[in-house]
C-alpha cells in the first residue's frame, strides 16, 4: 500500500550538510495503524514529510498504491503537531474543514456540507462548526484539525505528532478517537510520536527508528487485543513487556548501537525482552516510570 | 478608566483652544497673522455657508479618494504578482529601493509639464506616493505567511491560485491594512499638496487663495478643516480595519477557553 524504499534526505545549506535520513524501508499495509517512534530529533517530521509529498527525497522513493509519490497525493491526509497553526485563524470551524474539499473535483455543495458534519460529528465537535478555532481548546481544535481530514476521505492518514501539545487527559481521549476512527472507517494509518506508551497502545505495529542518520531500528508487531481500554490495557502483562522492549530498543538507539538480531523483520519480543543491542540490561533500573 | 481618559482629552483639547483664545487676545502675538480661535471659528462658519468651499472640498476628495484607490489596487496586485513569481521579486527589489525614498513632491514639475492643473496632476502625485506604502506592507506581510499553514494547504493538494486566496491573502491582510492606513493618512497630504503649489482646484488651492487675499482667518479656518478630514480618515480606516481583522490576534483580544 504505501512503500518506503531505500530513502534518504541529506539536507544542504549554508555549507554545512545534514544526513538527516540514512536509507530508510519498510511498507505499510493497507487498513494497517502504524506508529512510528523514534529518539526525539531523529528524523521522523522528515521522513513523513517526505511521505507526504511535502519534501523531495535526496534519494529512494515513496509509494502510494503502486504509484510514486512526488507531490501531495489525493488520498492523503495530513495532521500536524502545530494545531494551532495548522487552522486557519481567519476561517471558522465549518470553513476549515470544508476548503480541502472544495479542491476536490465532482463535490457538490450538498455533499460537501454533508461530509463536513459527519467530519465533525465524528471527533464529537458537531456544534462546533460556527465557532472559530482559537475559541476551542487545544484538544478540540485537534479535534477539528482531525476532522479535517476525515472530511477529505483519505486512504491515507498521516499524523505527524499530533498530541505532543495537549494535556495528558486530553490526549487520551484522542487516542482513543484514533482508535475507534481507525476501525470504523476503515483507514490506513500512520502515527508518528516519541511517546513510547501512545505507539504502544495505539499502534498494531511499532516502527522503531534509530537516532539520526536514520535508518529502521526494529519493527514490532503489537500483539494487543483489537479493543483496547486505556486502564485495562495499559495493565496486562503484555503491554508492559512490549513498552519495555520498545524502551530499550529506543535507548539503544541514542546510543548507537547496533539494532537487535532480527532488526528490520520482525523481532522476536519474547526472546529480546531485557536485552538491548545484544546486551543485557538490567530492566527495572531502565524502566520508565508508569503514566 | 475609558471616561476618564475621554475626560482627560477633553480637557487637554479645551485647554489648548483657550490658549488659542487667549494669547492673541493679550498681544502675545500678532493677530493679523494668530487670530484668536474665535475669530477662526466665526470664518469656519461663513466657510461652511459657501458652496464654493464644498465644491473644493469635494474635489479634495475626489483626488484622495480615486487617488487611494488606483494606489491599493495596484499596490496590492503588484505586491501578490512580486511575490508569486520566482525571482521577480529579486529582480525588481533594487529598482523599488530607488524609486520609493523619491519624495512625491519631487516630482511636482513633471506632474504640470504633464498635466498642468489637471485632477491627473494631483492623481500622479497621489498615487506615486500612497503605492510605494501598500506594496511595501503587501511584501512584508506575504513573507509573513505561517510555513506549517502553508503546509497544510499544500498537504490538501491546494493550488496555487488557491493558496494565495485563502493562504497568502488573510495572512498578509494586517499587513495590508496597515498600509492602507499610512497611504490613505499619505494620500491626503499629497493631494492638498499638489492643490497648494499646483493649483489644481481643490481645499490646498483655496488655501492659496485665502493667504494671497490677506484673508488670515479663513485660511486657518481652511486648516483646521484638513486637520479634521486627517482625523476622520484615521478613524474610518482603523474602524475597516478592526472589521476586516476581527480574527485577528491583535483585535480579537484575550479569548476564554
Amino acid at each position: 500500500m504505501l512503500d518506503v524504499r531505500g530513502l534518504r534526505k541529506v539536507y544542504e545549506g549554508s555549507g554545512r550538510r545534514t544526513e538527516a535520513v540514512r536509507d530508510l524501508t519498510f511498507t505499510v499495509e493497507a487498513g494497517e495503524l502504524v506508529c512510528l517512534v523514534g529518539p526525539s530529533g531523529c528524523g521522523k517530521t522528515t521522513l513523513l514529510k517526505c511521505m507526504s509529498g511535502l519534501l523531495a527525497p535526496t534519494s529512494g522513493e515513496v509509494t502510494l498504491g503502486g504509484r510514486k509519490v512526488d507531490g501531495p497525493p489525493p488520498g492523503m491526509a495530513f495532521v500536524f503537531q502545530e494545531y494551532g497553526r495548522s487552522l486557519f485563524p481567519w476561517m471558522r470551524v465549518g470553513a476549515n474543514v470544508e476548503l480541502p474539499l472544495k479542491q476536490k473535483k465532482g463535490l457538490g455543495a450538498a455533499r460537501r456540507k454533508e461530509l463536513v458534519a459527519d467530519a465533525l460529528e465524528s471527533v464529537g465537535l458537531a456544534d462546533a462548526a460556527g465557532a472559530y478555532p482559537w475559541q476551542l481548546s487545544g484538544g478540540m481544535q485537534q479535534r477539528v484539525a482531525i476532522a479535517r481530514a476525515l472530511a477529505y476521505e483519505p486512504d491515507v492518514l498521516l499524523m505527524d505528532e499530533p498530541f505532543a501539545a495537549v494535556d495528558a487527559q486530553t490526549r487520551a481521549d484522542l487516542e482513543d478517537l484514533v482508535r475507534r476512527l481507525w476501525q470504523e472507517r476503515s483507514m490506513t494509518v500512520l502515527f508518528v510520536t516519541h511517546d513510547i506508551d501512545e505507539a504502544v497502545y495505539l499502534g498494531e505495529r511499532v516502527i522503531v527508528l534509530s537516532k539520526s542518520p536514520t535508518v529502521v531500528q526494529e519493527q514490532l508487531k503489537v500483539d494487543l487485543p483489537r479493543e483496547r481500554d486505556q486502564l485495562t490495557t495499559r495493565v496486562t502483562p503484555r503491554f508492559a513487556e512490549l513498552r519495555t522492549h520498545v524502551y530499550e530498543q529506543i535507548q539503544a538507539a541514542k546510543r548507537g548501537a547496533v539494532a537487535a538480531p532480527g532488526a528490520g523483520e520482525e523481532a522476536e519480543v519474547a526472546k529480546a525482552v531485557g536485552t538491548a543491542g545484544g546486551v543485557p540490561v538490567d530492566v527495572r533500573k531502565d524502566m520508565p516510570p508508569l503514566r | 478608566m475609558r471616561g476618564e481618559n475621554a475626560a482627560l482629552g477633553a480637557a487637554g483639547l479645551a485647554g489648548f483652544l483657550v490658549l488659542g483664545e487667549v494669547i492673541p487676545r493679550l498681544g502675545l502675538v500678532k493677530q493679523e497673522y494668530f487670530p484668536p480661535v474665535s475669530r477662526i471659528a466665526e470664518a469656519l462658519g461663513v466657510e461652511v455657508g459657501d458652496p464654493a468651499f464644498w465644491t473644493a472640498l469635494g474635489d479634495t476628495l475626489t483626488g484622495w479618494a480615486l487617488g487611494l484607490t488606483i494606489a491599493v489596487v495596484a499596490g496590492i496586485v503588484v505586491g501578490v504578482l512580486l511575490s508569486v513569481v520566482p525571482y521577480l521579486r529579486e529582480a525588481t527589489a533594487s529598482t523599488i529601493e530607488f524609486l520609493r525614498p523619491i519624495p512625491s513632491v519631487a516630482l511636482i514639475p513633471l506632474a504640470v509639464l504633464l498635466y498642468g492643473t489637471e485632477l491627473r496632476s494631483v492623481l500622479l502625485l497621489v498615487v506615486y506616493a500612497a503605492f510605494w506604502q501598500v506594496l511595501l506592507q503587501v511584501l512584508y506581510g506575504v513573507r509573513d505567511v505561517d510555513p506549517v499553514a502553508e503546509e497544510t494547504a499544500r498537504s490538501y493538494g491546494l493550488g496555487t491560485w488557491a493558496r494565495v486566496r485563502h493562504v497568502m491573502w488573510p495572512s498578509a491582510l494586517p499587513y495590508v491594512m496597515t498600509g492602507v492606513r499610512l497611504a490613505a493618512a499619505v494620500a491626503l497630504i499629497l493631494a492638498i499638496t499638489a492643490e497648494l503649489v499646483i493649483g489644481a482646484p481643490g481645499l490646498g488651492a483655496r488655501i492659496a487663495v485665502a493667504q494671497t487675499s490677506q484673508a488670515v482667518p479663513e485660511m486657518y479656518a481652511l486648516v483646521v478643516v484638513t486637520g479634521l478630514l486627517g482625523l476622520l480618515i484615521n478613524i474610518g480606516a482603523r474602524t475597516v480595519e478592526r472589521h476586516a481583522l476581527a480574527w485577528h490576534q491583535s483585535v480579537r483580544g484575550e479569548v476564554t477557553v
